[in-house]
């Protein structure tokens, strides 16, 4: 790692106005992402009435946590009025199940696609690759028909049907360019031992994949946790994910716009992906940087 | 332990055809190395030989069986590579007994087979660790225990010294003899390298461009090369080649070697009359080890073939510790001698040397074969 005091820019005072000069950028830049949630946290604790009488940043006069319970368990969001917590847990029951079949999947998938070479692989890994950056709005008239036909539309499982096709092209491409750095001499050595397809995976290379299956899941979670356009359209009412809920929280006014109870169910509703990149964040780029195995 | 015959064996990648009809017969418990430049086709064999790759056309067999459509784990092989391969996951005893698991060994065995191949190679202190926490040669241990364990009928090693350092590579060498010698199992050995082909092979393959070039003992593959390529490739410092016209001499065809001070010497020994004939005022290559020519011998000069005399003037000298490499010009090529170190010149200086012509070979400059 280079000293900072090792570093040159300049001479004496030019160096110093540099310096300041680079600290204010970063200092702004830092603003400017935060204060959105500055914003939010403190609107979150304040009463209406010091929303009415302050402005966005000021400090409440008094902090108040009824916006959240509110938030939970009481605001209406169109016709009922449990709060959003249905909704969470609507969210909860999609993303679980999606991230982690997707992920079996997608290594599943890298595991064929890098290390058993077979007619037509690599096509049929391009095809899956375009697939990737297909616009979610192009498909979404097909898929709606896609589940219809399957029976699924408009339910928690059609959903979650939807966010695994979706997801496999992104987790796939992370495991095969994962296992792709996994020496071939490991698969011949224990094709040699005498293990077959499945016992490679399963003894060797899923004990490898740690990091991959940390990347995987971050994103995964993220992508389908946050997402709001195929929760629009494929669920409906009780089914719908938290963020179409707060969606529809926000534009449900009997009159007064509760901002504080708004700003709070925002919060809830970001909390979880929030979490997950503090816990495992590092382990994120970790996983995406990691080289290939020695030994 | 079972033999290994490969009959004709082609394999073709494409359009592109790797190895173009190989035949080696290796016998029960003989250890055999393909040595060759890179891209020779020889980890290619050795892939077809363990099943790794299918064979495009031809025959492998192992003792009687034609094991061409067999799949590589019902061979009876064990393979060691070049980066070991050891599974980083796994401890060294797992790694060990990997493959007795796969094939349902009860326990015991597998435990009595672990300890068993521990002590033969002295890794018995390393069992719980896990690769990672080995060395270089630790884990080149380990894999030759895993292949060992498997007790096979052939073993097939793919340049596994390659990734050591140099001591290291030396000793390593020596404990792979000593193991062929212990437990006299059928080897395959794949190198670049030609010492480790000289100093462990019973025989030596020498492959080139997928076709076998020389297949004999070191000492036949060391001192009749059947042709240049073979001859240029065993041996360090490698052998000269002596572009000299064939001119008359006294009635006899001969050869002219001539220093850069304008002394030509000629060479005419008898058993070289058959092949000179005939190519009369043409271009013949004169292959002389350094180590055939050496320092000013004392003594007689009887045995004219043995002891030419020659000189010509130092260019370049290399002290190797027990030798000096002395590159002199002649024919306007540099040609290594080797000498006692005391007995070397100066760049510059004058050097009288003795050639062994009873040691030197004659090459055809267009078909690199040889001529006698």
């Amino acid at each position: 790692m280079a000293n900072a005091r090792d570093i040159g820019v300049g001479e004496g005072r030019a160096r110093f106005w540099a310096r300041m000069g680079i600290y204010a950028i970063l200092v702004l830049a830092a603003l400017y992402f935060l204060i959105p949630l500055v914003v939010m946290v403190l609107t979150s604790v304040k009463s209406m009435a010091d929303i009415r009488t302050g402005n966005l940043i000021s400090l409440p006069t008094a902090i108040t946590f009824k916006p959240w319970t509110e938030a939970w368990g009481k605001a209406c969001i169109g016709a009922s009025c449990e709060g959003v917590k249905p909704y969470f847990w609507n969210s909860i029951k999609i993303t679980v199940p999606a991230v982690t079949i997707s992920t079996l999947i997608g290594a599943a998938n890298g595991y064929v696609f890098s290390k058993w070479r077979f007619g037509g692989s690599e096509l049929l890994f391009s095809l899956l690759l375009v697939g990737c950056f297909i616009p979610f709005q192009v498909i979404l008239l097909p898929m709606a028909s896609t589940l219809g036909r399957l029976g699924l539309s408009q339910s928690i499982i059609g959903l979650i049907f939807v966010h695994i096709v979706y997801g496999l092209c992104f987790t796939t491409l992370f495991f095969r360019n994962y296992y792709v750095n996994l020496p071939d001499e490991l698969i011949k050595a224990a094709r040699i031992d005498g293990a077959g397809f499945f016992r490679i995976f399963w003894r060797i290379i899923l004990p490898l994949s740690a990091p991959i299956f940390v990347v995987s899941i971050i994103w995964q979670t993220t992508q389908i946790w946050n997402d709001f356009l195929f929760g629009v359209v494929f669920s409906t009412g009780q089914n719908q994910p938290v963020t179409v809920a707060l969606n529809n929280l926000v534009n449900t006014s009997t009159g007064v716009k509760n901002y504080n109870v708004d700003m709070a169910a925002a919060i809830i509703a970001a909390l979880p992906t929030l979490v997950v990149y503090l816990a495992a964040g590092k382990y994120f780029m970790r996983g995406l940087t990691a080289g290939s195995v020695k030994g | 332990m079972a033999s290994l015959t490969i009959k004709d064996a082609r394999k073709t990648f494409g359009k592109v055809e790797v190895l173009k009809g190989i035949d080696i017969d290796v016998a029960s418990g003989e250890f055999l190395v393909l040595v060759g430049p890179s891209g020779c086709g020889k980890s290619t064999l050795l892939n077809l030989i363990a099943g790794l790759e299918s064979i495009s056309s031809g025959e492998i067999r192992i003792g009687d069986r034609v094991v061409n459509h067999v799949s590589p784990k019902d061979r009876d092989i064990a393979m060691v590579f070049q980066s070991y391969a050891l599974y980083p996951n796994m401890n060294v005893r797992k790694n060990i007994s990997f493959g007795l698991e796969t094939r349902k060994t009860p326990q015991a065995e597998i435990d009595k087979i672990v300890t068993s191949v521990a002590k033969t190679l002295q890794i018995e202190e390393l069992l719980d660790r896990k690769p990672k926490q080995l060395s270089g040669g630790q884990r080149q241990r380990v894999a030759m225990g895993r292949a060992l364990a498997r007790n096979p009928d052939v073993f097939l090693f793919d340049e596994p010294l390659s990734n050591l350092d140099a001591k290291l590579r030396v000793e390593m060498r020596t404990e792979i003899k000593l193991l062929h010698q212990r437990i006299g199992t059928t080897i395959v050995y794949v190198t670049h390298d030609q010492i480790e082909a000289m100093t462990l092979a019973d025989r030596i393959a020498v492959m080139k461009d997928g076709i076998v070039q020389q297949l004999d003992t070191p000492r036949n593959v060391y001192e009749n090369p059947v042709n240049r390529f073979v001859a240029g490739f065993i041996g360090s410092p490698s052998m000269n080649f002596i572009p000299c016209r064939v001119t008359a001499q006294d009635g006899q065809p001969s050869l002219v070697l001539a220093n850069d001070t304008g002394t030509a010497y000629s060479l005419s020994p008898a058993r070289w009359t058959e092949a000179l004939t005939g190519r009369m005022e043409k271009q013949v290559i004169l292959g002389l080890r350094p180590e055939h020519i050496t320092e000013e011998a004392p003594g007689s000069n009887g045995d004219a073939e043995a002891r030419l005399r020659i000189e010509s003037t130092v260019r370049v000298v290399e002290p190797t510790g027990p030798d000096t490499l002395v590159m002199v010009p002649f024919n306007d090529i540099e040609v290594t001698c080797r000498v006692h170190p005391g007995a070397a010149r100066k760049p510059g200086e004058p050097m009288p040397l003795t050639v062994d012509l009873s040691k030197a070979i004659l090459f055809d400059p267009e078909t690199e074969t040889r001529l006698q």
